[in-house]
């Protein structure tokens, strides 16, 4: 009887879990999907409560308490612009629930337990901490990075790949050693060990506009563990919620890789950026650069009939999100049109410019995915880039020897007037120079994102 | 059973792929926060370690498997729940 209840209250967590992801298909649903899919978690948790397996519940209760108290702030209290990281914490958590599980199982079969293990059991133990454990470390090391308190560029050296290869090799061998033979245990935590070191040692070599690519596969593998936990427990919520987990962390790092148009392989082992400094350096500095003046940009943007916004971490960094959108509250007064271009991997995650503007009260209707607004370029009397570089650089479609030939990008080069809010003549990201910096139509406002903007507003309303 | 964990698998992985192509990428923040949410369902593994007796250390490690679990699923909750208040739909001028 309890079993079936148990079994019971998962079959309905997991249908309203499913529910609550098809709400995410629309932003007027997606808040009261999400309820649903809250309430199936709680219905889970309570079934659970009443599985036979469970004799005490202290541990249990406290767990929970504290658990609460940690959450709590990390969903109430993050800012906006904080997420990506906030991201690559939970994931990190999430992976490391299910390393603890999976070491815990194994610790009780074979220190006091029966002393043995089903072979296929064991796999999907092994594959779980294997998994587990990598996405813990490469997610600490990516909160690290976005959080800045590593340092994001690339870091690399020697024969990075080598080891990196090697060390793979080494986990998977240590996997299919302790497959054969379960009570290996130094095999088992040793696995465990160069999984982790291998965490840390991938992601080192991506560099911060990478980041999006490597959320979302690490999310893909916090969810395959979280599966893998639920076959080694033979645990069918487990396995589904993993597997939904797993596509949809799978998908986005393919939509995020298309919109560079690179490979995981080369997301991976690429270390873009690091490499051809030297080359990009070379012709860059001689070309002209105009360079304008807040009044006359006002100017330009307070007689326009179309404006199309470009943000990009720019904007994030300098918090300028809210300012924006006066800008664009001061423009519409004036009977101009005001759009949003929003390139798929602006930002440090997937969606990261969408929230940053919706945060800032930009109704959603406003904010345009990169196919929908390309054709809009040539009706644009003012393109206006926000700290955004790579994602507008012509040579992606013109220059076959650019290192981003091939990426989609946003046509910004196509609109009448293109102003770019930059604060220096730096290269982007990925250290390649802009041509669209360089064009006829283009003028450049340096400065600070916020301070330029402030400026803007000021004398748009005096225009 | 090992088959039929499998058949879950794959239906579940198919069906996740189907639902999340459908998401715009307008709520791919929210998306994640959401799946991350979700797969702190390894809560239920989790207080089966913490609650069943297998000695000291099999119980602390479920109890921090616990609270990791339960973090996620409150804080995930209640972000995902906070980004998606933000959106809104252009109100009518007046």
């Amino acid at each position: 009887m309890r079993e079936l209840i148990v079994g019971l209250s998962y079959v309905g967590a997991t249908f309203l879990f499913i529910i609550g992801l098809r709400g995410l298909t629309h932003p007027d649903r997606a808040r009261r999907g999400m309820q649903y899919a809250a309430f199936g978690m709680l219905i889970a948790v309570c079934g659970t409560l009443i599985n036979h397996e469970i004799v005490d519940y202290r541990w249990i209760g406290a767990g929970l308490v504290i658990g609460a108290l940690i959450g709590y702030p990390l969903g109430m209290w993050v800012p906006t612009t904080a997420l990506p990281q906030r991201i690559a914490m939970s994931l990190s958590f999430g992976a490391l629930a299910a390393v603890l599980v999976g070491v815990s199982e194994y610790y009780h079969a074979f220190h006091g337990g029966e002393g043995s293990i089903p072979t296929a059991t064991m796999a999907a133990l092994a594959f779980e901490v294997l998994l587990g454990s990598l996405t813990v470390t490469g997610a600490l090391m990516a909160f690290g990075k976005l959080q800045e308190i590593l340092p994001s560029q690339p870091i690399t050296y020697k024969g990075q790949n080598a080891v990196n290869f090697v060390l793979f090799a080494g986990a998977v061998g240590l996997l299919i050693a302790v497959v054969i033979h379960p009570e290996m245990t130094a095999a088992f935590y040793g696995m465990m060990g160069v999984a982790a070191m291998l965490g840390i040692l991938m992601v080192i070599p991506i560099g911060g506009a990478d980041m999006p690519v490597v959320v979302a596969l690490l999310n893909s593998y916090c969810g395959l563990a979280a599966s893998a936990t639920g076959f080694a427990l033979g645990n069918s919520i487990l396995i589904i919620c993993g597997a939904l987990d797993g596509a949809s962390g799978f998908l986005l790092s393919i939509l995020m890789s298309k919109a560079m148009n690179r490979s995981f392989a080369n997301v991976l082992f690429g270390a873009f950026g690091g490499g051809e400094p030297a080359a990009a350096a070379a012709g860059g500095s001689a070309l002209p650069v105009r360079s304008i003046s807040a009044e006359d940009a006002a100017i330009q943007l307070a007689y326009a009939k179309l404006v199309i916004i470009i943000p990009g971490y720019g904007m994030a960094v300098a918090q300028a999100q809210h300012t924006v959108r006066e800008l664009a509250e001061l423009i519409e007064k004036r009977g101009g049109e005001v759009k949003y271009a929003i390139h798929p991997v602006a930002g440090r995650m997937p969606g990261h410019m969408n929230v940053l503007l919706a945060e800032a009260n930009v109704p959603y209707d406003r904010l345009y995915d990169m196919d929908e607004i390309n054709g809009e370029f040539p009706q644009a009397d003012v393109a206006l880039v926000i700290g955004a570089n790579d994602v507008v650089n012509p040579a992606a479609r013109s220059d076959p020897a650019s290192p981003i030939y091939g990426m989609p990008i946003l046509d910004a080069d196509k609109a009448k007037h293109v102003i770019v809010l930059k604060r220096g003549m730096a290269a982007g990201f990925a250290g390649i120079e802009n041509a669209l910096f360089h064009a006829s139509a283009t003028s450049m406002l340096f400065g600070d994102a916020k301070t330029s903007l402030m400026k803007l507003v000021s004398e748009v309303k005096a225009a | 059973m090992l088959i039929l964990e499998l058949y879950i698998f794959v239906l579940a992985g198919f069906v996740g792929y189907m639902v999340i192509t459908k998401v715009p990428p307008l709520l791919h923040t929210p998306l994640m926060s959401a799946t991350n949410a979700i797969s702190g369902i390894s809560l239920v593994g989790s207080m089966a370690a913490a609650g069943s007796h297998r000695g000291t250390i099999a119980t602390i490690l479920g109890f921090v498997a616990v609270v990791c679990a339960t973090t996620n699923i409150v804080g995930g909750f209640l972000i995902t729940d906070r980004m998606l208040k933000m959106f809104k739909r252009d109100v009518p001028k007046k």
